[in-house]
This record gives C-alpha cells, structure tokens and sequence, in this order.
C-alpha cells in the first residue's frame, strides 16, 4: 500500500507529487515517544526518592560505576550505524560482522548488569524492597535492561536469517527501524546513568 | 470528484460464499478496520451493559438510608468495577472503534497503516478485559479475601498495598487494566501513522475532516497518558509481589506519588474519552444544519491546545493533599485555562447550527443534548476548578454528578449519536427513527433525572463511595429521585437494543449517502466493500462530496 | 438489627446542644467555610450567567433556524465557514473570565492555607485509622477517639489547630460547615484548621475511600463554649473512673483479650490499635458514629462489632453472658 510516489492525472488537480512520511517511520517514532513517556515516570520516582531511604545500604556505599559495560553498550550504537552502513551497500558479509558485534556488546552489557545486580544482592544486602534505594534503582536498571534484551531478541533473529540466508537487504526499512529502537534503548542509558551513578549518588 | 486508479491486491468475495465456520474464522481472524472497529463498539456496548447493571444495583442500594441491597463489600466492588469498566472497557474501546472504523474511510484509504497491529490491540484489549473480570472468580488469596477489586477506579495507595488489600483483587485490577492498555496504545500508534501516511492525494492535514483531526489528537494523548499509568501499576504489583517500597508508606515510600501518576494519567484519560464526541460532533452537527462546521481552524487549534494544556492540570484531582498554595494556585489556573478551548468548541457548534436549515434526526438530537448536557459538566468543571470550591465538594456527589454529565450527558449522548449517524454505512441499513426518539427522549429524562439531584446531595456534605447513609442528613429525596431516573435510562437503552437488532435484520435499506453528507465514506457503498474504494479518491477541499454535488460552488473556491 | 443503627445515630442529642445535622456547604459556621462560600457564590453566579447566555443562544438557534415543512431539501443556506471577529470576541471573554477566577481562587487559597494563627490556639492532633479517628490533644497530655471537642470562638479569636496524618490508607477530614476538606495521609502531616462560631455538633464523613467501613467514619465536631470546654478537659485528663461497684467486672474485664487493642489509663488496658476506651461513656456514639452509645447498643456491639460495622477490625469476641454482662458494665462505668 505505498502511497509514496502518486501523481495524478489530471494536472489541474495536484500541483504537486503528493508525498507522505513513511508509515513504518512515523510508527517507530511514536512508539520511542511512548516508551520515553515510560521511562521518565521511573526516573522521576528515582530522582524523588533520592535521600529518601529510611534504611541502608545507600548508593554511595554500594554502586560502582559501570564503565565498561557503559561504553560497551554505547559503542554498539556506533557498529550498529556501521551495520547499517554495509547494508545499505549491500555489503552483506560486513553487514553481518558488524551486526554480529552490536549483539555482542549488548549481551556484554547485560551480563555485566547481571553481575552487578549479584553483587549488590548477595554481598551488599541490597535488594528491591530493601529501602527505596533498592526498589528505584532495580526497577529503573531494570526496565531499561528489559528493553536491552528485547532489543537483543529482535537483533538476534535479524543475524539468524541473515545467516540461514535470507536476504536481509530487502528489509532495510525495518532493519533501520530496528537499529533507531537500539539507539534509544542506549540513549536512554545515557540517562539512567547520569542519574543513578552520578545525581543519586 | 477525480480518482486514480489503484489495483486491488485480492479478488473481490461474493456474498454468500462462506459457510458459518469459515465466517467466524473470517471474523476472529480478521485484520479489516472496518471488522475491528465494529467489534471494538459491540465489545464496548457488552460491558456498558454489564456496568450499567452494577450501576442500577448500587443506586437501588442508595435508593433509601440504610439500604441493605447489598452488602458493604459487594457494594464496595460494585462501584470499582463500574468506574473502571466504564472508563477502560467501554470509552477505550469506543475510541478505538470508532476511530478504526472511520478514520481510512475519511481519508480515502484501503485499510489502517498496521492492520496486524490493529487486531492485536483489538484481542489484547478484551483478554485485558476479561482478565479484569475472571477476579469474580479467581481472586481469592490465602484467606478467602478477594473477588473483584474493590479499591476504587483510581485505586489510591496505600489501599492497594498488600497489606491492606489481601488477596488477588488488586493485582487483577492492574493487570487487567495494564494489558488493556496495551492495545490502546498500538491503537493509538496506528491512527496516528494512517493519518500521517495514508491520506489520499489532495488531502492535506488542512483538509482533513475534524472528526480525522480529532482522533490524531486523542491518539497522541493516549501516547503520552497511558505510560504513567501503566509506570504506577508496574510499581504497584513491583510493591505487591516483590516487597519494593514505591507505595509503601511504612518504609519512606509516598501515597502522594500514587495519586501524581494516576492523575498525570486520568486527567487527559478525560479527554481521550471525551474526544470521540467532540469528533462524531464536528461531523453530525455540519450535516443536519447544511452548513460547514464553522470556524474549522479554531476548531483544530482548540483539540490541539486541549492536546497540550490537558497534560498540565491533573493535579486538580489533588487539592486536597494538602500541596502549597502555589501548587494549588497553579493547577487551579491551568485548569480554568483548559475549559477556554473546550469552550469555544460549543460555540464553534452553536455557531454552526445558527443560520442553518436544522433537521431534527435522533443523531442531532443527541448532539443538541449534548451541547446543554456538557455545557453544564464544563460550568461544574470550571467551578471544581476553583481550589476552594474543591475543598468543599471534592470526592462529593458534587464531583460524582459532574463527570457523570460529561460522560454520560456528554460522552455517551455523543457516542449515540455517532451510532445512529453511521449505523447505515456499516450496516446498509436505516436504523428507526420512531425507536431513535423513543431512546432519545427516555434516556434523556432519566439521564437529567438521575444526576441533576446528585449535585445537591453533594452539597448537602454527601461523599462518594458510601454504601449507605442515615436519614436525617439532607440525602434523602436526592437519592430517592436518581434511582427512579435509572427506570428511563435502562428503557432508553433496550429502545436502542431492539433498534439495533431489528433494523441490522430488517431496516429500510439506506443507500450510499443517506443523508447528503459530504465526507468521502459516503462515496462508497453501504456497508463498503472490503476494499473501501475502488478507486483511490483526490479531493481538492475538506469536503469532497460538497464539491462534487455543488460544481458551481465548490469549496476549493473559498480555501 | 438496624433499627438501632444508623437511625439511632442522629437522636444521640446532647440535650441543650444544638445539633447541626444537614452539613450544607452554604451554611458555614467557622471562617474557611466562609471563605469557601463566597468562593463558592462568585463562581456559581459566573457559571449560572454563561449558562443563560449559551443555553439561550442554543434555544434560540434551535427553534429559530429549524427546517420548516415545504422547505426544498435542494435549497441550501449560506455556507458560512467563520467569522475572525466573533471567534477573537468568544475566545477573549472567557479568558477575561478565567483571569478574574484565577485572581478570586489565588486570594481565597492564600487566605485559608496560609493563614496566620490567632492569638488563642488550639492544637489537635487527628490520626485515621480504618474506620475510627484517633484525638490527640498534645498540649493537655490527652487521646480520646472519634468525637473532637473543641472551644467555640465568637469573637473570631480563638482556633483550632489540627494536625492530620494516618496509621494506615488515605483518609479525609470534612466537616462541611466548618472547612473544606483536608486528607490524612500516611507519611504525611496535614494542615487545616477551624473556627467554629456556635456552639453545637457539627457532623461529618471520612472522605476518602478507604475500605469496607469508608460509609460509617464518621466525625462529630463539638464545639464547647470556653467553660464548658475546659470542664471537658478536666474530666478527661483524669484516668478511668474506679468505680468499687464495678471492680469485679473490672476485674473480668482485665482478663479478656480487650486490653489488647485497647487503652484505658490507669489500668492494665494499654492496647494501641483500637480507639482509647478510657471515658468512653462521655461519648454520643458507638463506633465512630455507627451507634447512638446506649446500654443496649453498647451490649450489642461488644457482643457481635461485625453485625453494625461488618469488616471492622474489631472481632467478636464470642463472650459468654456472664462475660458479656462483665465487660459491660465495666464499660459504663467508663464516664
């Protein structure tokens, strides 16, 4: 159903070529806008509770900046763009090097999340319903670390095909659709950071 | 009215081809926007009346002091689920329905931008609604406590915390109402990439009917609102399951926080309920006054300054919190200021009727009930609006009557007369305007009947949420009055079921354009074919049809 | 059952007491309230003038413009789409409108929020509780429950205080002819106060939801000339009444799980969770309003809570007559 490029018969009647944004964009787009409307409301509650805990352990005691799993996670938006780059040019083989990369990265990022919810479990006590340290702080790494792995999930079966041979660059469009949903996934984690490790500590 | 030709994809079905099983297949299976949206209005007119039943039997228990009706809890339930079946399983579904119903055909489009997407919100909206519902049957925790919630539509922390509302009825209410969500907002999503990507050649967002504007502008809103929402009800069962402290007052957490994200939510939720009248309005009203909807631009800029400043009063719901003067001050002004668009809107329609060749069908008879009936909601709204007014009549009838007279007065008045509007061009058939007068007038009386005493009993010092009151108060007479004006409503309401079935079996046959419209589902046939049009329109002004009937005086002329 | 319920309640007279049963929001009797109704006026006036000005144009417009019979449907009106002065006039009105509410709104939320305390205050401290209220009197060393004494002030220089907050859900206080409401919130201290002009019972309701029993909080203020008020005082700064009469079922009282949740100073009765019992008989009601305090409701109460307030906290206790006869007359002896 592509509207995209119509021009009418009769000149009297259109100007113009009638072009309108691509529906997969402004889908995409509003789909980001809903997701930031999520997240602002976690992250209000953790800047609102920041100080608030009647109870140990508090932020500056327990968290460590997480600085690899950081520029892991941001770098993957860079090869992602270079993912993307090769398939635009239809350099699939590089195109599949580079993808296979943000996939790694990501997963990186996660498990070292995972580690460090460990830590903070086991050897720091510290858990959701601790105090409302515990309970923001879970909830906010949380949500965004839910959003990784989905992210993940759908990067991960845009490798397989590709793999099993599928022609991947057909589906540029959502390819690209996908890569933006990463980018905001590690923008947002932009923003969890700063606040979490640096405002709340 | 030029067109271009564009190919169908599939070959066109003849009636009468299918047997019963396949047709049901064809409806579950379906992603056709017209299908969807019909069934989104059927879901939502089921559970208006199943909630209008719980509605009847709690008036029935106010009907006298000391009612023993029902017992506290029942009643306790009662009026939870009614608010939140109203607001979640009746209004949601009627924006969408409508929405998806109408919107492709006003652009001039094939189907929604999404069709996938549309079916999925369709079948996560009602399994998010029968969750809701199963808590009757499941909801019993480790002491019997349990049933259905029974905490309020709005559902206010601490109340909901584990503590003090055992069992499982609780988190019913939030998964329920939370996975519901989900297909409001791919609903919402879907309007707003098939009015951005889909119009046809010709139609600009200038020219977009008011009814398309409206639904973009509803769509963002539920973008925007239903996130906090869905964030509270996350940290509620994060609360309720998993000991964290969001709520949970005994460990630092704030029962105030609860009330900000479910008003930052509920308070433009108002609006998206609301919208669908204002849209069905703007196009009814032009129609059987044969005049164009005057002051079109004023009327864009209004749903959109609504859009924005709806976003910025919700805190009104709280003044009684106990928030700073400022803060009272502030959400007092941004909530007076809001009431200016909606405002102008009622004149925009007056405005149009004046100088008109009126035409009194039972659609624009409901929407000149609504213009008085939402008139006065918007005047209580306004005088709620100041702080201490709130003080006084805050979680009052006072407050129960006026959003009754914006849902119902307005909302549900509007929603009908969309129905007797499009019922044609969805179903090939009239509906009976005899019956259409017969609903009209019961329901109006019993509407006017019911919830014009409740504002006095509000003032008299009657809060909400009571499930019952001594005599001696003041209450009496008011309560008695409401509950006979229930008897009208629930006659107006079979007048319109029996109109319904019997026009959909044998309804005078209604044509492509019934009643001289000028928007381009009229083009097509009634009810129209899969495919909408065979032949993708180009319109060169708002209204289309106007041109094509009126060659000497189109409207591109005026642009 | 319920006719010694809630109709009961409101024959509960102190007598000589004038007993303000309707709380019409339009009959303040304290100065918030005041300031709420002359809010209250001004707005409603604003709103009844635009009603009449639109709903008159709206009729007008309906009967006027109607499509008369033999009218040609091919005949259509002037297609007027707008007109920028008539829609610049109806968009600056109500703006005009709204600054002069807003102005109104600001002065009246200062003047009650921000008020400063007159020379004469009384301090209260009300905590909620599902379903009773809980009377602190900080300044006299005093807790009493449900029902909240306070002195009247006709020369507007006397006020009370209260400090609002909550053991467990939201609550609201409102007393409609003496101020608008104010939530108790958990975690939270609240403000308002109240002036109260005549003597008498002021009645109000929990505003709030806040469970089962939301429909029967229910509030008595009693406002006390100063004499009166401070005779109130003395008596209920004294411990219980020991009464030798009724030291055996003082006795019986003492052995029954009532001391628990209940207090009543001077005796081993030091329970937190249910409403101070220690001059219970210097109270109209029974239950936070539930229950005019008779002998017989007061025996029906003890016996069986969940018959008057089914899903209160307070269980039945399953007491034997023997008990029961104990545990009452213990109570009234309780003045």
């Amino acid at each position: 159903m592509a509207h995209g490029h119509l021009v009418a018969e009769n000149p009297l009647v259109m100007e113009r070529e009638w072009k309108l944004p691509d529906r997969g964009t402004v889908g995409i787009i509003f789909l980001i806008v809903t997701e930031s409307v999520l997240f602002s409301m976690f992250v209000i509650a953790y800047l609102i509770y920041i100080g608030k805990s009647l109870v140990g352990p508090y932020p500056k005691d327990v968290l460590e900046l997480p600085i690899l799993a950081s520029i892991c996670l941001l770098s993957s938006s860079g090869t992602i763009v270079f993912a993307e780059h090769a398939l635009k040019h239809n350099q699939i083989g590089k195109f599949k090097l580079w993808w296979a990369l943000t996939i790694l990265l990501g997963a990186y990022f996660l498990w070292a999340t995972g580690a460090e919810w460990h830590k903070l479990i086991y050897e720091d006590h510290l858990t959701i319903s601790t105090n409302l340290f515990g309970t923001t702080f879970y909830s906010l790494v949380g949500l965004h670390a839910s959003h990784v792995t989905v992210g993940l999930v759908f990067l991960s079966i845009v490798l397989i095909v590709t793999l099993m041979g599928f022609p991947i660059q057909t589906q540029l469009r959502r390819v690209l659709f996908l890569s933006w949903y990463w980018h905001f996934v590690d923008a947002v984690w932009v923003i969890v950071f700063t606040v979490v490790y640096i405002i709340g500590r | 009215m030029a067109t271009i030709d564009y190919p169908l994809q599939h070959p066109k079905a003849e009636p009468g081809e299918f047997s019963f099983s396949e047709s049901l297949y064809r409806w579950v299976a379906t992603v056709d926007h017209k299908r969807l949206g019909l069934m989104y209005i059927v879901a939502a007119l089921i559970f208006f009346v199943v909630a209008g039943i719980m509605a009847t039997v709690m008036r029935l228990q106010l009907m006298f002091p000391n009612g023993h009706v029902v017992a506290p809890d029942t009643f306790n339930r009662l009026f939870t689920m009614h608010g939140t079946s109203m607001v979640f399983l009746v209004g949601m579904p009627m924006v969408a329905g409508f929405a998806n119903y109408l919107v492709p055909l006003m652009i001039g489009a094939r189907d929604m931008a999404f069709p996938r997407l549309n079916a999925f919100g369709f079948w996560i909206f009602l399994l998010g609604g029968l969750l809701l519902y199963y808590s009757y049957l499941g909801g019993g925790g480790l002491s019997g406590d349990g049933s259905a919630p029974d905490v309020g539509w709005f559902a206010y922390a601490p109340l909901t915390e584990s503590g003090f509302s055992r069992g499982h009825s609780s988190d019913y209410w939030a998964l329920g109402v939370l996975v519901s969500g989900f297909g409001s907002i791919a609903s919402a999503i879907n309007v707003i990439a098939t009015t951005f990507s889909l119009r046809c050649p010709g139609m600009t967002l200038s020219r977009m009917p008011m009814f398309v504007w409206v639904m973009l502008i509803d769509s963002w809103l539920i973008l925007v609102a239903l996130p906090p929402l869905s964030a509270a009800q996350i940290m509620l069962e994060l609360d309720r399951f998993l000991g964290a402290n969001f709520f949970n007052t005994q460990n630092g957490g704030s029962a105030v926080l609860w009330q900000h994200y479910f008003w930052i939510f509920g308070h433009p939720e108002v609006y998206i309920l609301i919208f669908p009248a204002f849209a069905i309005l703007s196009e009814v009203i032009p129609i059987f006054s044969r005049k164009p909807l005057f002051g079109r631009p004023a009327m864009v800029g209004a749903v959109v300054a609504i859009g924005f400043i709806s976003l910025g009063v919700w805190a009104h719901h709280m003044f009684a919190v106990g928030m700073t003067s400022w803060s009272n001050t502030f959400f007092a002004a941004s909530s007076m200021l809001v009431g200016i668009p909606t405002g102008i809107k009622i004149f925009n329609w007056t405005a149009t009727m004046y100088g008109g060749k009126l035409r009194f069908s039972t659609a624009m008879m409901f929407c000149i009930a609504f213009l008085f009936q939402f008139l006065v909601a918007g005047l209580t709204g306004i005088m709620l609006a100041v702080a201490p007014f709130d003080w006084q009549l805050h979680d009052s009838y006072f407050v129960v009557a006026h959003f009754h007279f914006t849902l119902i007065g307005g909302l549900v008045f509007g929603l009908f007369a969309g129905m007797y509007y499009w019922f044609p061009k969805a179903s090939g058939r009239l509906l009976s305007e005899k019956l259409g007068k017969w609903h009209f007038w019961l329901l109006c009386i019993g509407f006017n009947m019911t919830f014009i005493p409740l504002h006095f009993a509000g003032m008299l010092g009657m809060p909400r949420r009571i499930y019952t009151y001594a005599p001696g108060r003041g209450w009496e007479l008011w309560n008695l009055i409401a509950t006979i004006g229930v008897f009208f409503q629930i006659a107006g309401v079979l007048c319109f079921t029996w109109n319904v079935l019997r026009s959909a079996l044998r309804g005078t046959p209604a044509g492509d354009d019934p009643w001289d419209a000028w928007t381009l589902e009229w083009s097509t046939t009634s009810p129209p074919p899969e495919y909408n049009f065979e032949k993708l329109p180009v319109v060169r002004s708002s209204r289309p049809l106007w041109d094509l009937k009126h060659p000497q005086d189109p409207d591109w002329e005026w642009e | 059952m319920f006719n010694h319920v809630l109709s009961a309640w409101l024959q509960a007279q102190v007598p000589g007491v004038a007993e303000h049963r309707i709380a019409n929001i339009f009959k303040p009797l304290a100065t918030p309230a005041e300031s709420e109704r002359t809010a209250a006026y001004l707005v409603l006036a604003i709103a009844a003038g635009i009603f009449l000005v639109v709903a008159s144009l709206l009729v007008y417009t309906i009967l006027r413009f109607r499509r008369r019979p033999g009218e040609s449907e091919l005949q259509e009106p002037p297609q007027v789409y707008g007109s920028n002065q008539i829609e610049a006039a109806w968009t600056v009105i109500p703006i005009l409108i709204v600054f002069v509410l807003i102005g109104v709104s600001a002065r009246v939320i200062a003047a009650i929020e921000n008020a400063s305390p007159p020379p004469q205050m009384l301090k209260i401290e009300l905590i909620g509780h599902q379903w009773w209220w809980e009377v602190r009197y900080p300044d006299y060393g005093l807790v009493t429950a449900n029902e909240i004494h306070v002195p009247v002030s006709s020369d507007g220089k006397r006020a009370t205080y209260l400090e609002l907050t909550s053991m467990d859900v939201i609550h609201s206080f409102w007393v409609p002819q003496l101020a608008g409401k104010t939530d108790l919130i958990p975690n939270r201290i609240n403000y308002t106060w109240i002036d109260p002009r005549e003597a008498g019972v002021y009645v109000g309701n929990c505003a709030e939801y806040c469970g089962t029993q939301h429909a029967n909080m229910l509030l008595r203020v009693i406002a006390q000339k100063q004499a009166d008020f401070e005779a109130w005082l003395a008596e209920q700064k004294k411990p219980a009444n020991e009464d030798p009469q009724a030291s055996q079922a003082k006795a019986a009282f003492g052995s029954l799980s009532c001391v628990n949740c209940h207090m009543i100073r001077g005796t081993q009765a030091v329970g937190k969770f249910g409403p101070d019992l220690t001059h219970l008989m210097s109270r109209q009601t029974l239950g936070a309003g539930v229950l005019a305090n008779t002998a017989q409701n007061l025996r029906a109460w003890v016996n069986d809570p969940q018959e008057s307030k089914p899903g209160c906290f307070m269980p039945s206790m399953k007491l034997t007559d023997p008990q029961l006869d104990q545990v009452v007359s213990y109570l009234q002896s309780l003045k």
